[in-house]
């Protein structure tokens, strides 16, 4: 049989695939035969969707080497864009797909403009600035849906960053976005099927971005910002672009996540500081760097405490050690050690040499 | 080496996925058939609760937690729901809506029949969202805000947001306590811009005039001058705070510092001022509070209650746990007037319970004669306590 000629890096890519395709086939066969828990059929789309923003703050921070603290404020900008425009058409007669389509494009389009608008200043700057900046702009964007009241009559829309009140709608007239209570009502229109699809565009862009020229001079800048710079990369121009890819990419997140609950408020737990730090904490555990790693370690993480929940007030303490454990066992010096005495590669290898 | 990592935790992954199914095997089966596995066992009824028992809003689940368990312990005492024992679970949603969806997805796959939550507003316009699915009768102790009771299989115990905001506005204007009012509000809050909101509607019916209208966020919410300034420059006589109590108890003691001495009004969040810590309960004298529930009220329920709740857990109830302990009762007697049997299926209790609910009248800790509409509201009168050397007082 003639072998296929793929490069190592085709062949990484193709198991990456792989693992999402055949975690999304088994998990419908269980589904079709019945023995999947409501838990976590309610979980597969929260795994989507952390998978996807995992996968998009690995571009920034493993790929162009920048901290972002504010990878939930993309996320929130994706949701309420999405959102607002959902529930304008949700008495249309749009159907229902086509709405979730422009729903998600709108979600991608309206994060990818904040990345570039904050990528713009910012990444021209040396140092820690983008993690400075972003960790303001997530705080900013949560404070700010959190003021903002829009609503909509037969004269067309209103908007207030006072109250409701001041929004003066006229007879029959709905408010959209209602200050802190958000916006309740959105389409359920999220699920696993179209979480997976979009986890895949997202692997797909993503991995091509980075085995691409452009990912080649994006890594160059991480590596060696001068050397890049000598050999008439521009600078800024590239990480605009790797930035404005991976916050476009956690609106989608954004997207699905709205579409997926009834409810949806700026809280400081899922689009605050904390959210983003867990992403964070998922890229980091992941392996920086390491899209494949991202993408399980935020599956994983996002499991764990849910399949903890047998252990009651235990959970989150046992979540927090695990935590610690996977990181020692990620990045400590020794544990780095051990593993590569004990990888299964080098005992592969060790058994062939036997063999011969 | 890179490659050993990833297997690892690939197989982690599947041993997750694994032990996800595997826990969730028998409870699936029973959800298909769970009339004839909870006939052969015998019989408890299955009643979930769900609410934050860690993160900032755990104060409120833990009360709602604690108060349900007492009432549980109650009712099987004396001999459970039409002669059935209850089993109870708590699942924690960390006040978030994701979070909750998952705790009610746990809970139904523990085989859960009624639920009694959320706590918070949020998570329960969420959950509202999935029990409405399954037709599974819900009723939330504290979920204020309109949308959480917007299907027909959801019912609530407290007031809901509008409600309190006009009961406020109302209750001021027939007792002319002030022409000109003053409101420092949590915009970040979802129970306290509802009720600013509606309070600021009714007030125009009323003659009261809103002077100033200032608010402030979770993030910030240590310095109040500004506000407090602000109120005391516009000649403000009455100063409304429909917030929670942390909140009210440093604009007191701030209001004090800078010789500002308005009435004080709020609403059932400010239940708790006397409780916190390092607080000169002087601050908090004539301080008015719409709440229907007050600890140290003399009545014969709220004396055990209160009795209870301290030699179990060492604390005092706050209204949280009155609604609780209240809504327990409440969904007793809905089964009571519904013929319960643990053998019914979710929908056939939930179908059952929403007719019982327009025909039962409740006597709870948080009010006499508690009735409901098909909406989910309930009727019942609105206390206001008034707090007088320390102590509320009911007025």
């Amino acid at each position: 049989m003639k072998k296929l000629n793929l490069s190592k890096n085709a062949k990484h890519d193709l198991v990456t695939y792989g693992i999402v395709v055949v975690a999304y086939l088994v998990m419908e066969i269980l589904m079709k035969a019945g023995l999947v828990s409501s838990l976590l059929k309610g979980l597969l789309v929260p795994l989507c969707i952390y998978a996807i923003m995992a996968v998009s703050l690995n571009l920034t921070v493993g790929i162009l080497g920048e901290l972002s603290l504010g990878h939930a404020g993309f996320m929130c900008v994706g949701a309420f864009a999405s959102a607002f425009f959902s529930m304008c058409m949700k008495e249309s007669a749009m159907p229902g797909g086509l709405r979730f389509l422009l729903a998600l494009i709108i979600g991608a389009l309206a994060a990818g403009i904040f990345g570039i608008l904050i990528g713009i200043p910012v990444l021209r700057l040396r140092g820690d600035y983008l993690a400075i900046v972003t960790l303001a702009f997530g705080e900013i964007i949560k404070n700010l849906v959190n003021v903002l009241y829009i609503g909509r009559d037969v004269d067309g829309f209103h908007f207030s960053m006072k109250d409701s009140l001041s929004l003066n709608l006229g007879e029959g007239g709905k408010v959209i976005v209602n200050g802190a209570q958000g916006i309740t009502g959105t389409p359920n229109d999220s699920n696993f099927t179209i979480g997976i699809i979009l986890l895949l565009i997202t692997l797909v862009i993503i991995l091509n971005f980075i085995h691409s020229r452009t990912g080649r001079a994006v890594m160059a800048i991480r590596d060696n910002r001068i050397a890049a710079e000598s050999v008439g990369i521009n600078i800024t121009k590239y990480k605009l672009m790797a930035f404005a890819i991976s916050a476009a990419l956690a609106g989608i997140a954004g997207v699905l996540y709205a579409h997926n609950l009834a409810t949806l408020t700026a809280l400081p737990k899922n689009f605050g500081y904390n959210m983003s730090i867990m992403i964070l904490v998922y890229v980091v555990l992941g392996g920086i760097g390491s899209t494949r790693g991202s993408m399980i370690a935020a599956v994983i993480l996002t499991l764990l405490p849910e399949l903890l929940r047998g252990l009651n007030d235990y959970r989150m303490l046992i979540y927090s050690i695990v935590l610690i454990a996977m990181m020692l066992f990620n990045w400590s010096p020794k544990a780095r050690e051990f593993r590569e005495k004990y990888s299964w590669k080098r005992i592969m290898k060790n058994g062939k040499k036997e063999e011969v | 080496m890179k490659k050993a990592v990833s297997m690892m935790l690939a197989l982690a992954l599947v041993v997750g996925t694994l032990a996800g199914c595997g826990s969730s095997a028998p409870a699936e089966s029973s959800s298909e058939a769970a009339t004839e596995s909870t006939a052969e066992a015998g019989a408890t009824f299955k009643i979930g609760g769900i609410g934050p028992i860690t993160g900032g809003a755990a104060v409120y689940g833990t009360a709602v937690k604690n108060a349900q368990e007492i009432a549980v312990e109650e009712i099987n005492a004396a001999g459970g729901i039409n002669g059935y024992q209850i089993e109870l679970k708590f699942e924690d949603d960390e006040h978030d809506a994701e979070k909750a969806v998952n705790a009610y997805n746990t809970l139904k796959d523990w085989g859960m029949q009624v639920l009694m939550g959320t706590v918070t507003s949020a998570p329960c316009v969420a959950v509202a969202e999935k029990t409405h699915e399954d037709n599974m009768f819900q009723i939330t102790p504290s979920g204020t805000s309109v949308p959480c009771v917007q299907y027909d299989n959801a019912f609530r115990v407290c007031f809901s947001d509008p409600n309190q905001g006009s009961a406020s506005a109302i209750y001021m204007g027939t007792n002319k306590l002030a022409s000109k009012v003053a409101v420092i509000y949590d915009s970040s809050d979802v129970y306290s811009s509802g009720i600013y909101e509606n309070f600021a509607a009714e007030a125009k019916n009323q003659g009261i005039e809103i002077v100033v209208a200032e608010s402030f966020t979770a993030d910030n919410k240590t310095d109040f001058t500004i506000q407090l300034q602000k109120a005391k420059d516009s000649g403000a006589e009455l100063l409304f705070l429909p917030i929670y109590y942390n909140e009210a108890a440093l604009i007191l003691k701030q209001a004090d510092t800078m010789g500002f001495k308005p009435i004080i009004f709020g609403c059932d969040g400010l239940d708790g001022i006397l409780a916190v810590e390092d607080f000169d309960k002087a601050l908090a004298e004539d301080v008015m509070l719409l709440t229907p529930f007050a600890a140290d009220a003399e009545d014969e329920a709220t004396k055990s209650f209160v009795g209870k709740f301290n030699e179990k857990y060492n604390d005092t109830p706050n209204q949280f746990a009155a609604d609780a302990y209240d809504a327990m009762y409440i969904i007793k007697a809905a089964m009571e007037e519904a013929n319960c049997t643990p053998d019914m299926s979710v929908d056939e209790i939930g179908t059952a319970m929403i007719e019982a609910m327009k025909t039962i009248t409740v006597d709870g800790l948080t009010g006499a004669g508690m009735t409901w509409t098909a909406d989910g509201e309930v009727n019942k009168a609105p206390k206001a306590v008034i707090i007088k050397d320390g102590v509320y007082k009911a007025m």
